[in-house]
Parts: structure tokens; sequence; C-alpha cells
């Protein structure tokens, strides 16, 4: 995976493996107690710092080396606009959102449909930490550690058929809930898509939590999707609804300005945002006399997903 | 009294106006640093950006109340702060500039430029700041008398630098136009405002000479 490629990160930004072995050692004793709750989560107590523990391994092959960005600034700062759009509004407007009970739907091209349990998808699958860029479309980026599971093997269990080209997923719709939906600043609810041999990448992730806890609301508990190799907005929080279509789907961002935001929405530096550069960006956390980081093709995975895209014109399929 | 007025203007008035509107600008240099607990986000250079530039345009159109107000409560402290605050307009716009140009771009020129020849809204943002340079250096007493009813006209290019602001705001959004609206929609009031007085003015002088005939 990632080796991180040639761009050199300086060494002080790598975490100290003492820190992250505490960490885990931290996380470990809390493990015993955890497991009962694991899977089953609590519904409540999505406090920030007391997000229920989960238990998971840590996917080094997966994970890039660069130090994670601070629980504060992942959940303090991001865009959700179900909740506003500001981003600071997610943390100050999703605490009472209600995670649990939840259930998500299945239907469409696959032989196994129904509305199941959240505690019924995410059973079978072992949880893994994967420390992912993410490289938001607005020119910022942060390093997060996610935990989640391969979208891959849930989708599997869902038996698509060959008619299956696309999986289309939908965020929650609860105008009570969610503020934001209330504003006709996006078209709700949210939908997001992708063709089926990205679904099946083993680097996209069904994520469910966040530095070893529960997701935060402000993150996209309870179901939330991490396509680290495209743009933030691919990674749609809160999924109730998932769906397989043999036509590409209409995504809301591309609805809502298909000039700015394609379908594919590949981190590509060499591909301009019409009102700006994505050659360079932003990253969080570190002094405001900071340089600005070259983008990279893929956000940094080119490795592993530019076989996806061959013989595509990324220029044309943005 | 009115010369304790103006004294009262001169020394107490215009310097409670000066340090409050100073007060962003103090914050934001706080917050950069993390200074007296004062945090700007997990994105500092965003939230100094963003917010140089929204003080610039509440100052610009607080600068265009000055005159509405003057005329209806006629009370001349308003067109005496009309220029303190008209270049406090302008030091938030040359902030917002210094914040994109040292660090939101890190001093690189070349990309700097190539913003501004490719994307509209910085084109029209550049050039609103370029056109507030002779305001800015014309704004002192003895300009004022120097250029005499050129300097009236050349001032009223605040007109449309307000109009270019906005509109740099409005395209540099992403999606939530709603901010930009609102000052949209205050600019429209206080420029409606001119259109209307200087309707007013023009029939007035239509009207007046037909007056003293009849009399």
């Amino acid at each position: 995976m990632p080796k991180p490629s040639s761009h050199s990160i300086a060494s002080s930004e790598i975490t100290p493996e003492h820190k992250f072995l505490s960490r885990r050692a931290l996380l470990a004793g809390g493990m015993g107690l955890a497991v009962g709750q694991t899977l089953g989560f609590q519904g409540r107590a999505w406090g920030q710092d007391n997000g229920a523990p989960l238990t998971f391994t840590r996917n080094a092959e997966y994970s890039v080396t660069e130090a994670p960005n601070s629980f504060k600034d992942i959940s303090t700062y991001n865009n959700y606009y179900e909740f506003g759009t500001d981003k600071s509004d997610p943390s100050e407007h999703a605490q009472k959102f209600r995670p649990r009970p939840w259930s998500v739907t299945v239907d469409g091209e696959c032989e196994v449909k129904g509305t199941f349990d959240l505690e019924d998808i995410l059973k079978p699958h072992p949880l893994q930490e994967r420390i992912y860029r993410m490289r938001c479309v607005e020119a910022w980026s942060m390093v997060v550690p996610w935990v989640g599971f391969p979208l891959g093997d849930l989708i599997k269990r869902f038996k698509p058929t060959a008619n299956a080209k696309f999986v289309k997923f939908f965020t929650l719709l609860d105008l009570k809930q969610m503020p934001g939906e209330n504003t006709s600043v996006l078209d709700w609810p949210y939908t997001e898509g992708l063709r089926m041999d990205e679904a099946m990448h083993p680097l996209t992730l069904m994520t469910v939590g966040l530095y070893g806890k529960v997701l935060p609301n402000q993150n996209g508990a309870p179901l939330r999707l991490i396509v680290p190799w495209k743009y933030g907005f691919k990674g749609i929080k809160a999924i109730n609804h998932i769906k397989f279509v043999e036509a590409m789907p209409l995504t809301t961002w591309a609805k809502s300005a298909p000039d700015e935001y394609g379908f594919y929405a590949n981190v590509n530096p060499a591909v301009d945002h019409p009102r700006w550069s994505q050659a360079t960006e932003r990253h969080i956390g570190g002094s405001i006399f900071d340089q600005r980081r070259p983008t990279l093709p893929f956000n940094g995975y080119a490795t592993e997903v530019a076989s996806l895209y061959s013989g595509m014109n990324l220029k044309k399929f943005f | 009294m009115t010369a304790t007025r103006s004294t009262a203007t001169r020394f107490v008035i215009k310097p409670l106006v000066f340090i409050a509107c100073l007060g962003p600008a103090i914050h934001l240099g706080l917050g950069a640093f993390g200074l007296w607990g004062i945090s700007l986000g997990a994105d500092p250079v965003h939230t100094m950006l963003h917010s140089c530039g929204n003080w610039a345009l509440k100052f610009l159109l607080i600068t265009l109340c000055m005159t509405p107000l003057r005329d209806m409560t006629h009370m001349l402290i308003w067109q005496r702060l009309r220029r303190m605050l008209g270049l406090f307009a302008f030091f938030y716009v040359i902030l917002h500039f210094t914040v994109y140009i040292v660090l939101d771009q890190s001093g690189h020129l070349n990309a700097v430029w190539q913003d501004i020849v490719k994307r509209p809204y910085i084109t029209i943002g550049m050039l609103a700041l370029i056109l507030l340079i002779p305001l800015a250096v014309t704004s002192t007493a003895a300009m004022q008398r120097r250029l005499g009813r050129r300097w009236t006209r050349l001032h009223s290019l605040i007109y449309p630098i307000a109009v270019l602001g906005v509109w740099h705001y409005w395209w540099g959004v992403k999606k939530d136009i709603r901010e930009p609206l609102v000052f949209a929609c205050v600019l429209t009031v206080l420029l409606g405002y001119r259109l209307y007085r200087r309707y007013r003015r023009y029939q007035a002088s239509v009207h007046l000479p037909r007056v003293a005939t009849q009399g």
C-alpha cells in the first residue's frame, strides 16, 4: 500500500512508535470490557471523548505512516451539510442525532434484498483500523485513523446480479434530526455512488469508527463510506439505503454543480476545480506558516487504483 | 455647544470607534498564534482569509450607511466617521489579500497570478482591491480640498467597488449563498437610496424654476 511515495514526509510528522504503541496498549486494556458492546454499541455515549471503544486489528498494509490529525480536528472540522454548511456546524448540531436504532435497506439488482438491522449488517465483519489520507475537494487535507471493514465483503453478502454495474448510497432523510435538510442548499437525501469495481476495491472502507472508538455523530455515525483516493464528498455519511443499479447514478454534488463535481471525483492535481487549483492542498493541523503540499494523483493511492481507470480520459471523467 | 460636540467626537467617539474597528484584526492576530486562549479552529488560515474578507465587506457597507444616516438623523457625526470606516474597509481588504498571498498560497506568486487570470471571482476581487487604492490615497482632508469636485467623482468609485466585492464573495462560495445574498440585499438598499436621492434632486431642480415663474 501507499509507501508514502517519494514525496518526502518530515520525520517529525511520523507518530513516534512508542506513542502509538502506548495508545494501542490502552485500547487493548479496554478491550476485554468493550467486547460486549463492540458490535452492539450502546447507542448513547457518543460524547466526543467517550465513544464506546471498538475491537479491531490494525491494518498496517493499508495505512499511511503519516501522523494522524488530532481527534479534535477530525471531529470539529468537516463538511456535513445535513447539519449546516459551516465546518463547525456538524460538531455543534449533530449531538442530538440518534444513530441507534438504525436499519439499512438493500435493494435493486441483487438477490438478497431487505431491510436489515445495523447489527446484522455489521456482525460478520471483523473491524480493522486503517490510517488513510483524506483530501477534501476544497483543497485541504487530513490523515484519519478510521475503523471499518471492506465494502466489498459486505456487497458479496447481497449477491449483486450481472446487471449491477453501480452501487448507490443514500443518507438518512430526517428533517427533524438533520436541520440542514430543511434548506434547499442541496437536493436531499444526499446520494453517492461507486462503480462496481470501485466498490469492490479492497481500499474502499465501510466505516463505523474513528480513533478506535464508535464514530462520532458529526463524522457520519453509524455507518459511512470512505474511499481514500477520491475527494471527501464521496464519503457519504449516515447511510440507510444501498441500491445496486445498472446506470451510473446521479450523485448529489454532481447534480448540484455538474461542471464542478463529477461522478468519479478522483483526487487529481492535474484537473482544477473551476474556481480553485487542485494542484496543492493545505494540510490541517500544522502551523499557519506551513507550505501547501503538492496533491498526489489519486491522493497517493495511484499504485493501488490507477489501473481501474486505464484508458479513461480523466479530464473528461473528473 | 458645537465646539464641545466636535471635541467629544474627536477625543472620545472617534478613538472608541477606531478601537472597535480594530477588534476583529486583534482577535484574528491573537487566534493565529493561539494567544489568550483564542482559537481559530482546525484551519486558521481559512478562518483568517474568510474573516478578513467578510469584515472588509461589512466595513464597506457600514461606510455606505453613513450618508443615509446623516440625512435621516441630521447629525454630522456620521459624516465625520465615514473616512475612518472606509479606511478600515481598505485595511481589511489588504489583510485579506496578504493572508491569501502569504499564508494561503505560501507566497507562491506564480500560483497567485494563475488564480487571478484563470478564476473570474479572484479577478474581480483583485479589481476591487486595485480600485480602492486611489480612494485610500486621496482620503485625506488635504486631498479632498485639492481635488474639489473631482474628489466626489473619484470617490463614487466606491459603488462599483462594493458591487465587485459582493460579487467576488458570491462567486467564491461553494454552494451556500445565503450570506452573500444578505450582503447583496443590503448593498441594493444602500445603492437604491442613492438613486432615490438623485431622483428627488432631479425633480427638485426641474420643479424649482416653474415655481419661480409662477411667483
